[in-house]
This record gives structure tokens, sequence and C-alpha cells, in this order.
């Protein structure tokens, strides 16, 4: 089984894990996230720095006992030892799993934000991430703008738009909230006002759609 | 195909990275068949990275063409159209491919190390580039975080055992595209045996993708 797997086998607990995995749970199921709909969306919440920490503790101190078990067992040629040495590597290496599937699940959703909502994220959601977090986002958006610019070998092409095969040319878009003037290919300027409904070329919108800027009206 | 394209039908078919000719309408089939492979096989497959070239070429030559057509003449509408759907198909192919690197990201930089020379690579330059950058993103961020401040026969995951393997024996749907003999069909369960069948062309089928594989990239097959 990988380590990536969510499903982690119930080997033993020890306590700090215990309390970790339901963390792990939190983060699941939305509980104590901001009501913004992204968030929900997305199941994400903040960081758990604590939850690590404990398990990092943790493992120091299983490890330390086993380097103490192990010296004895050598030196005094205690084979009773190695039993609980072994349980406790067992406990590690299950600590380890954990806590790098928890990272690991919240690179996948962090790394689903930026194809979901584009590459400058709202400060609501950063203040859920860790700054590690956030260094490992501007570092893939950065690899992923540049594998999209050598596209073709030109300007490159944008594949973050287009994620739905287009059915029309043009679309009846109501403004959710203010966003000020818009532009249009062919130098019209639009004023998104809330509440206000526009006919406008799908291509322009896909993005506004997706930020909850505008909103898709079908007749 | 399209006026638009007509117009430039010439400049295409002098393509120097291609061997053969193709017409507008031939590359677009390709692309669609190279999209429809990506999209329903559980591994990556090869690159063609020079479909990719040829396509955006193509879609380059379409936008300036329509920017002479006279505003308002009705068949900008259809170009546009035309346009769209064709970049909508490049984007989706592109994105199946991408997603494929970074969910299997220490399995496909092994293939592409572990090719042979003269095999057809698997990644193109600017993916390897972008699976590298990735696989490095994703090891310093875990090492920084977590592996190392945890105890000193812990600290490295050998990422090949922890990345989960594409599932190659999952089904997929398929039609065949050139006559196909004596395929081994390996048993599932202990209690099976294997057995041979033939592939009649035009027939569909559904199948483990591991028997078909091969099939796949040499064309004889197309995944549905």
């Amino acid at each position: 089984m990988s380590m990536f797997d969510q499903r982690v086998p119930r080997l033993c607990w020890p306590e700090a894990v215990s309390r970790f995995v339901s963390y792990r749970k939190v983060n699941g199921t939305a509980l104590g996230s901001v009501q913004n709909p992204l968030m929900v969306r997305f199941r994400f919440c903040v960081f758990q720095e604590d939850g690590v920490r404990q398990v990092l503790q943790e493992m120091e101190a299983l490890y330390e006992q086993n380097q103490a078990d192990v010296n004895e067992a050598k030196s005094v040629g205690r084979a009773d030892l190695i039993p609980s040495i072994k349980l406790r590597h067992c406990c590690l290496l299950r600590n380890q799993r954990c806590v790098v599937a928890y990272l690991y699940d919240r690179l996948l959703r962090i790394r689903a934000l930026r194809w979901e909502y584009g590459s400058v994220l709202p400060a609501n959601i950063r203040f859920h991430m860790s700054a590690e977090e956030v260094q490992w986002f501007g570092q893939y958006k950065k690899s992923l703008a540049s594998f999209m610019r050598s596209i073709g070998g030109e300007e490159g092409l944008d594949i973050t738009q287009d994620m739905k095969p287009p059915k029309s040319l043009y679309i009846q878009v109501r403004c959710l909230k203010d966003h000020g003037e818009f532009e249009i290919d062919d130098g019209t300027v639009i004023l998104l006002k809330k509440n206000s409904q526009h006919f406008l070329p799908r291509w322009k919108c896909e993005q506004l759609i997706r930020q909850g800027v505008l909103e898709h009206v079908m007749s | 195909m399209s006026d638009a394209l007509s117009e430039d039908g010439s400049d295409i078919n002098q393509d120097d990275s291609q061997e053969e000719v193709m017409t507008p309408a031939e590359l677009i089939a390709k692309l669609e068949e190279a999209w429809l492979n990506e999209k329903f096989s559980p591994e990556l497959l090869e690159n063609r990275s020079e479909v990719v070239e040829c396509v955006m070429e193509q879609l380059t030559h379409m936008e300036a063409n329509l920017q002479r057509v006279k505003k308002g003449d009705a068949k900008a509408g259809f170009h546009r159209m035309e346009i769209d759907r064709i970049r909508f198909v490049l984007s989706s192919y592109l994105r199946s491919r991408l997603q494929k690197i970074e969910k299997f990201f220490p399995h496909v930089l092994e293939r592409e190390k572990s090719r042979g020379e003269g095999q057809p690579s698997l990644l193109s330059p600017e993916e390897f580039a972008f699976a590298k950058e990735y696989y490095a993103n994703t090891e310093t961020y875990l090492r920084a975080v977590a592996l190392k401040r945890m105890p000193p026969n812990l600290q490295a995951v050998d990422m090949l055992k922890a990345v989960p393997e594409p599932c190659l024996d999952s089904f997929v749907f398929l039609r065949v595209k050139e006559q196909q003999e004596n395929i081994l069909i390996e048993p599932e369960t202990d209690e099976q045996r294997d057995f041979v069948v033939d592939l009649e062309e035009g027939s569909q089928h559904l199948m483990r993708y591991r028997t078909i594989a091969p099939l796949v990239s040499s064309g004889a097959v197309q995944l549905i």
C-alpha cells in the first residue's frame, strides 16, 4: 500500500496520532472552515501546526526510547527488549506515513485551487495555508506558467481556460458583485455592476464565472 | 473544412517536422484520436508534440484569417466556434497529460529515465522540465516541513513506493481500427485460464488496458 493512500492501517494508535487523524477528518469534513463557498467546496482548513508538531514530538520520544533499548540489548544481551523495539519502530513508520499523507493531501487541494480559482488566491484562503505551502504554490504556478508559455513555440496556450466544450459564442451573464469596467475584444467597455445583465462572448467570461463574479444565466 | 483553412492549405503542407503531408482535416482527426486515447488511458501515453505544434500553427493561421474577415459577417461566428472547439480539444489533451504527470510523477520520471535509445519519448522536453520541477518542489516541501524534524533513519521517503502507480488493469472501451489476430487474454483469477481472441476491424470491446496497451500506441485500436 502506498504512503499517500488515504487508508492508513490501524496497526497501533499512539495517542498523538489518534488526535492527529481526527484533525485529518476535520480537514475532510469542512468543520471549522470559514463560510467561503470556495473553502467548503475544497474542504480546506487551517494548517494543523499543533497536530503535526505533536506527532513529531512523539516520534522523537519513541526514537529515543528505542535508541536506549537497542544499546541495552546490544551491550547486556537482553533479547526480550527486541519485541518492544520492533513495536516502537512500527509506530514510528505509521506516524511518518500519517504526517506525509496529511501534507501531501493538502498539497493536492492547493494545486486544485490554482486550476479552479486562478493564480492569485484570496486572502482568506492564504490565511489557511502555512508559509511553506504558500511557497510551494508559488513555485507550482511558476512551473505551470513556463510550461504553458512553451506550448507551440510562440506565445503559448493558457490551458487553464477552455475547461468546458464551447456550446455557444455568446452567453447571458448576470453580475454577482461590482467588478468595475471590463473591456471586450472589439474595444467596447462594459460596466460590471451588481445585478446587471449582459450578453458577452463566452471565452471572455470563463475566468470571471469561475471566480464567482459573474453567473451564467440559462433561459 | 472551413473556408478560413482552405486559404492556407498550401502553408501547412510544407511543415518540415513531418514526414508525411497532412490536410487540416487529417491533422484535427489525429488530434482528436490522441485526445481520446489520452483521456481514457490509465497511464501516460507517448507524447505527440508534432501534432501539438502543427495544431498551434493552424490556430494562429485561423485567428489571423479571422481578423481579415469583415465585421458583422455571419461566417465569422462559425470560424470563431471552430477555433474555440479546436482550442478546447488541444487544451483538454494537454491538461489530461499534465494531470497524469502530476499524479504519477515519480513513475513517469522513472519510465523516461529507463527508456532505451531510439524509443519514442514519453514526455516532451517542456513536460520533462515540469515533471522534474514538480518532483523537486514537493520533495523540498516535505523535507522542510516534516522530514527534517523526524528521527535520522526516517528522513527519506521513497517516492516510487509512496506514490501510487497507475492501474493498468482497469477496463477501457475500445474500437478496433486494424484487424488483430490471436490476442492473448491473461486470466484475472486462479480459476480462469488464459484464452485467445481475434479483434475484427470496426468492432468495439471492453477489455483490460494492460492487454491492449501496445495496440493503443501502435494505433491499431482507438480508446472510446
